[in-house]
């Protein structure tokens, strides 16, 4: 049984509040099934539910809504079933595109923000070190532990919306200051500099890393030199696609492994991994699906691009103009960043389609049913063929700019090299 | 011949159905169709097999975070399993069915049982208590 305070009783029976009695009667439920003790009080939310499914996610959150539910904390949501700024971009039917967009009002009605991204923590949502939060979105979470230091389990949609109107999650998992420990090293020191700097590896190890370890939590050493937020991005994101990686620790980067001993809770007898050049190859090679020769297009930013990855772009593209179209997916955080900087008119002029609110995973925006998609997110190259049709390759963003120019998958493999 | 296996129940309720014992795990999302109940994941080795009225045995978690909304979703066309067994607590899969209760959807109930209980093709039935017949 589930230990609940004062508080928390009276909101299971308070009749005046009834989309807060609704949303605690699920959340307790689900706090037994999973063996929670008692609930713990969360700070803020990011809420993965809004994300058109079918008609029942939308009856739902109207549900809630009708019933006069207003969320208790900050509460960012991830990215829709439509593209708001740019309608007509995504072909859905009719019904379906009227129920998306109902499903997105009802998250606002709700009180949530408009925030429409699956990169909340590049677009002002940042919770503090050992900051309880309840957020959804498996690339949001992983961010949020590994990068952060807030606390936060992989949690479900639904369960999502019901924790940011009570302000309360289930006390188990992550929140759980020794849950948070490494339980097995990944050394990277005899991988060779170079290739741990390019911006391809970190992808690729998060791919890696997630097909290894599945939901344990991984420390990595031997990875020196400065990585970027973004690369962190790319690494978590990927570690929880192939894997249902929630934190991961690098020693002297994030926040709870200043040290080894730290990221570890002082065991020293954890497992040690040693992955060579090679593993990295196969994987990419995994993520590549033995694509060669033509490209139908290039999708980038999932997680969403941030502003510094577009201005990266927009420099390797060096005022030339993509042959195949150039999705990037990102926010209105960067948009109006890309407006103020006057930064719109040149990548249109490159060809590049911004998506915004949603990305091409998720919604049906590419043209056709079929084709090769180029992308440099190790989360598009797994999920891209069972979500859009498309077959996907991985390379580097400068690869994914070179291929577009021509047409033509190309990649500079001299990193790569393991022999 | 009958036999009986105490359960442990996740989610109350009773049901009957023809056992479908996955044969690896499977993500709802992405790899269920919510407009058929079919297993649309192309690499699995049960793809195209339809979970609608089974009682489905996981071997196993894996998967997104989304996959209780196409539970819920299953369970509002009417097309879900009759019951799912589990070997380990699934919290996002089980949410679909205590939300689909909420929303005053046909109920499903899920237990769990150990790995070699359940195997394709025999009739179960689960009784409210959690026994499990054959």
């Amino acid at each position: 049984m589930v230990s609940l305070n004062d508080t928390e009783k009276q909101l299971l029976t308070d009749e005046t509040q009834p989309a807060l009695v609704m949303a605690m009667r699920i959340l307790v439920k689900t706090a037994e099934i999973i063996g929670a003790p008692s609930l713990i009080s969360v700070s803020s939310a990011h809420i993965d539910g809004c994300l058109y499914h079918g008609d029942s996610g939308v009856y739902f959150a109207e549900k809630l809504r009708d019933l006069g539910g207003k969320v208790a904390v900050e509460s960012t949501l991830n990215v829709g079933a439509l593209d708001l700024i740019h309608p007509g971009l995504v072909r859905s039917a009719p019904h379906q595109t009227a129920m998306a967009r109902r499903q997105m009002q009802a998250y606002l009605g709700l009180g949530c923000k408009a925030s429409w991204t699956c990169a909340p923590y590049q677009a002002g949502h940042r919770p503090a070190l050992g900051e309880d939060v309840a957020w959804g979105e498996s690339n949001a979470v992983v961010f949020a532990n590994s990068v952060l230091g807030a606390r936060t389990n992989r949690y479900g949609d639904l369960l999502d919306i019901c924790m940011a109107l009570v302000g309360r999650a289930p006390y188990y998992g992550l929140h759980v200051s020794e849950n948070r420990h490494a339980r097995l090293e990944i050394d990277l020191s005899n991988i060779p500099a170079p290739l741990k700097q390019s911006e391809s590896f970190f992808p690729v190890l998060g791919a890696w890393i997630g097909r290894t370890v599945g939901s344990d939590v991984p420390v990595i050493t031997g990875l020196n030199g400065s990585i970027t937020e973004d690369q962190l991005k790319a690494l978590g994101a990927g570690s929880a696609s192939t894997g249902a990686v929630g934190l991961f620790h690098i020693v002297g980067r994030t926040p709870e492994a200043g040290t080894l001993a730290q990221a570890t809770g002082g065991s020293r007898n954890i497992e040690s991994l040693t992955p060579s050049v090679q593993d990295f190859c196969m994987e990419r090679d995994r993520l590549s699906h033995g694509v060669q020769g033509e490209i139908n297009c290039v999708a980038v930013g999932s997680p969403h691009f941030s502003y510094p990855e577009t201005r990266h772009l927009l420099g390797l593209l060096k005022g030339r103009k993509a042959r195949v179209p150039f999705y990037v997916c990102t926010n209105r955080f960067v948009l109006t960043k890309l407006e103020d900087e006057q930064l719109l008119e040149p990548l249109k002029n490159a060809g590049v389609e911004l998506v915004i609110d949603t990305c091409v995973a998720v919604a049906p925006i590419l043209k056709g049913s079929s084709g090769v998609m180029m992308t440099n997110s190790a989360k598009f190259a797994h999920y891209g063929p069972g979500n859009t049709g498309y077959q996907s390759v991985f390379g580097s963003l400068e690869d994914c700019v070179e291929s577009a120019i021509t047409g033509h998958l190309a990649r500079d493999e001299a990193l790569w090299q393991h022999t | 011949m009958a036999a009986h296996v105490k359960t442990r129940m996740l989610v109350g309720g009773k049901a009957e159905g023809s056992v479908l014992r996955l044969a690896a795990p499977v993500s709802f999302w992405g790899g269920v169709s919510p407009e058929t109940a079919t297993i649309i994941q192309a690499d699995h080795p049960d793809c195209g097999t339809c979970i609608s009225g089974t009682v489905l045995m996981l071997p196993g978690m894996i998967g997104s975070s989304s996959s209780s909304a196409v539970l819920l979703e299953l369970l509002y066309k009417n097309i879900a399993p009759a019951a799912i067994a589990m070997v380990d607590a699934d919290a996002i899969l089980a949410l679909g069915a205590v939300v689909a209760d909420e929303m005053g959807y046909p109920a499903m109930p899920m237990f769990l049982v150990p790995m070699d209980a359940l195997q394709t093709g025999q009739y179960a039935k689960l009784a409210e208590d959690g026994t499990l017949s054959f």
